[in-house]
């Protein structure tokens, strides 16, 4: 509650506790409390909110719109020109399939067609059951183990389309 | 406390760490260590020393480069060097914990190389090594050496005596200095750093501000990752040295968000900088002021470049804008403002620590100094390598990368990523600098430097940087937007072996207006991997797009997977593997591939038993295979 108390001492709507609970994610106040209410901290704020929630659902969007005074669809316009950002709930496990340039030369594109054939998504989708989210990344950096394939936080190296469908059975 | 008792008593850390009596065991961790498993590795160490009674001071340590041999664990005996383990694993920990700390053999069949003074019987030195004998490291001078946590270590090994002299000299002096020592801007452009530092200087206005590029974007480029995760201050120290220069009160490092690590060393980093007055107002009582901020990127490649990372730090959608003006006049929040890249700031302060005489003595007349490179590709020994300009690619290839992956054949050396070029065997003699690459058709660029063999088709290769380039456009000029577009689409058509005689020409006309006539350097780069590809490797479009053949066996959509009837010996293996079911057989039946079903994934080829070698990939060629199924040792009798 301290949180939320300190949020609407720096807020200028009047709006009651009461009724703010209603319309406001208190994760989200928890979030927006940490900065001060400048344009300049759009894009920060976009990453913590999506860090705690995992997205940015509307109700953020809205919420962030009115903390930092800048239109909802301001807010959009910076968040959808970011790779980073996503607008639906991501899969419990998070795949990424580089495809930087080394992974290139040894298959990575290989690797991507496998996973998205096992779990039956593209990239950017998430599965039906919210088990696997699939993305794919520029470059991690890893070059001289490609072809690299990120299941969370875990990095798979030298992985081969045979490989992939090992991977994907330790998370199922 | 001033900087000379700070530095006596780093000095006097490190010594009593080098000289201690308890063998000091050093892990690699940067990300290429980490995820080859050094974390495990630590782990096991404590285990094992723990088990064995053995009292031991265990460092993480950045990166050496040798990414091939990763993970690397070191271990040093009071007096002695220490010595390098490659492809450690938790046995070899147990073995080198049981043999060399408690039986003193050192192992030198588990080693790759001693480093430090002194030797050790049957282990080369780390200089003798051929990856690292053409080497010189100035930028990467800490790397692997010291703990990138710990700003002692920095500041034992010299570190922060760059700020002290510079602070000693007037503004003009710094940047006089600098430009004395020819250094030229490292995320790409190699814009001469002095000149650039001067224009900012001389703009009036009285804030300025001064950005470390940290986005390093590039595909296949991971040389400020490692930097930053290895030894963060000596980026630092680079970036204090510039803003007293040019007068700016604020710095900010834009870091991409996928660097997790290298933004955790820098923030320890700032805050040991701020206890010692490095950081801050009145920086070790002189006056002068300086804070550094870091701003995450959100995952754009385009901010990598000056302006659209201007609009990105104020919040806004990171797309650049023409200029003049130029940042240096009128940057972030319309201040003068100075930008340069990560390896750049680790080379100021390293020039300002020695001297821009002995900086210019490394390098070619027009391009001094040295400059690291992230190799990677088809070569035995991949890694962070950091090279005197004027180097030969022959030699990074070769004396460095220790040639090509299974004895296999050099294609083309790809450098400076999606806006650089690829390089034939004819350039392989050519003295790497910005002026000779540029001549071939590529770029420096930041150091990306991907290797390729004959299983690379050159067509894709174009087609895949396209494909890169037209998703990270961000839209603003139509010769981006619309010019990458239509050059992935042709592409994309002769890879699929739907290419026509024209579009050679078509690719050469639309990357003429798309260089000329792009708003930044995205654009206007973007044509390099295709116009490079067509003058060093026009066979291989001419044969996509005339015979409808990949001679790479790369595209999928021109090759063909067969199971030969003469080899396969019924074994199931690849028809149990197959993701699609298009492998028919039985055991001991030679198997068939319905090749109207078969997605190309190349499954059954790498699960086909090594003795059998039974599976081939084909381009343009019809395999004579079974009508139906046959038993294994009857093809041969038909």
């Amino acid at each position: 509650m301290k949180a939320f108390r300190e949020y609407f001492k720096n807020n200028r709507f009047n709006i009651t506790c009461g009724e703010a609970k209603e319309i406001v994610d208190t994760k989200i106040i928890g979030v927006l409390v940490q900065f001060t209410r400048d344009r300049r901290n759009l894009i920060p704020v976009l990453q913590k909110v999506q860090e705690a929630e995992g997205y940015l659902s509307a109700e953020s969007i809205t919420e962030i719109s009115h903390f930092l005074d800048v239109s909802e669809n301001d807010v959009y316009s910076v968040a959808s020109f970011y790779a980073q950002f996503r607008f639906t709930r991501p899969g419990d496990h998070i795949i990424k399939v580089c495809l930087g340039t080394a992974c290139h030369v040894r298959g990575g594109e290989r690797i991507l067609d496998n996973v998205e054939r096992e779990l039956d998504i593209q990239p950017g989708q998430t599965t039906s059951d919210y088990k696997f989210g699939l993305e794919r990344v520029a470059c991690f950096g890893c070059c001289a183990l490609a072809p690299v394939m990120v299941v969370d936080q875990n990095v798979y190296s030298r992985v081969t389309p045979a490989k992939t469908k090992k991977i994907l059975e330790l998370y199922k | 406390m001033t900087f000379e008792q700070i530095k006596k008593n780093a000095i006097a850390e490190w010594e009593a760490f080098e000289n201690n009596e308890k063998p000091r065991i050093y892990v690699g961790t940067a990300t290429c260590g980490c995820s080859s498993g050094a974390l495990d590795l630590i782990e096991k160490i404590h285990a094992e020393l723990e088990q064995n009674h053995i009292e031991a001071t265990v460092i993480e340590v950045g990166c050496i480069g040798c990414c091939y041999a990763e993970p690397l664990v070191d271990i040093a005996k009071r007096g002695r060097p220490r010595i390098s383990y490659n492809n450690v694993t938790p046995e070899i920990i147990s073995a080198l914990i049981t043999d060399y700390l408690i039986n003193d053999n050192p192992r030198p069949d588990l080693a790759l190389c001693t480093i430090g003074e002194g030797e050790i019987s049957g282990i080369p030195d780390i200089s003798d090594l051929p990856m690292f004998k053409p080497q010189v490291r100035i930028a990467l001078r800490n790397c692997g050496y010291v703990d990138p946590e710990n700003i002692n270590h920095y500041i034992a090994r010299d570190g922060y005596s760059g700020l002290i002299r510079a602070l000693k000299m007037t503004s003009e002096e710094v940047i006089e200095e600098i430009s004395k020592s020819g250094l030229r801007g490292r995320g790409g452009a190699g814009f001469s750093t002095g000149t650039k530092w001067r224009f900012c200087y001389n703009a009036s206005g009285d804030e300025k501000y001064l950005i470390c590029n940290a986005d390093e974007g590039d595909p296949g480029a991971f040389m400020d990752r490692a930097l930053l995760e290895s030894d963060p201050h000596s980026v630092l120290e680079g970036m204090l040295i510039g803003a007293y220069a040019i007068g700016a009160s604020h710095g900010y490092i834009y870091i991409r968000s996928e660097y997790p690590l290298a933004i955790d060393r820098l923030r320890t980093a700032l805050e040991q900088m701020g206890k010692y007055q490095l950081l801050g107002d009145d920086i070790l009582g002189t006056g002068f002021n300086f804070n550094i901020e870091i701003k995450e990127g959100a995952g754009a490649f385009v901010c990598g470049e000056e302006t659209a990372m201007i609009q990105s730090i104020e919040g806004k959608r990171g797309m650049p804008y023409p200029r003049p003006p130029f940042p240096a006049t009128s940057g972030l929040w319309g201040k003068p403002t100075n930008i340069n890249n990560v390896e750049t700031w680790s080379n100021v302060s390293a020039i300002l620590q020695k001297s821009a005489e002995w900086y210019a003595g490394y390098g070619t007349e027009q391009s001094k100094g040295t400059k690291t490179f992230a190799l990677a590709g088809k070569v035995v020994r991949t890694g962070l390598i950091e090279v005197p300009m004027g180097i030969t690619l022959r030699q990074i290839v070769y004396d460095i990368g220790g040639g090509i992956q299974d004895d296999k054949e050099f294609k083309a050396v790809q450098t400076g990523g999606p806006s650089g070029g690829c390089l034939p065997v004819s350039t392989l003699d050519l003295p790497v600098d910005y002026e000779n690459l540029a001549a071939a058709g590529s770029i420096v660029g930041s150091g990306g430097m991907i290797v390729t063999d004959s299983d690379t088709c050159m067509v894709d290769l174009a087609r895949y940087f396209l494909s890169f380039t037209q998703a990270e456009s961000c839209g603003k000029c139509v010769p981006c937007r619309e010019g990458t577009m239509q050059m992935l689409k042709i592409l994309t058509d002769i890879t699929e072996g739907n290419g026509k005689p024209e579009d050679i020409d078509l690719l050469l006309e639309l990357s003429e207006a798309i260089k000329l006539a792009s708003l930044c350097a995205l654009g206007g780069t973007a044509p390099n991997p295709v116009l490079t590809t067509i003058r060093y490797f026009l066979e291989e479009y001419e044969s996509h797009i005339y015979k409808k053949q990949c001679p790479a066996k790369a595209c999928k959509e021109l090759i063909s997977f067969y199971i030969l009837p003469g080899k396969c010996q019924g074994c199931l293996i690849c028809k149990r593997n197959c993701p699609v079911d298009a492998i028919a057989g039985d055991k001991r039946m030679i198997h068939l591939i319905d090749q109207n079903k078969c997605i190309k994934c190349g499954v059954c080829l790498e699960v086909c038993p090594s003795r059998f070698n039974a599976v081939t990939k084909v381009s343009g060629e019809q395999m004579i295979t079974p009508k139906e199924l046959i038993s294994v040792g009857s093809w041969e009798k038909l």
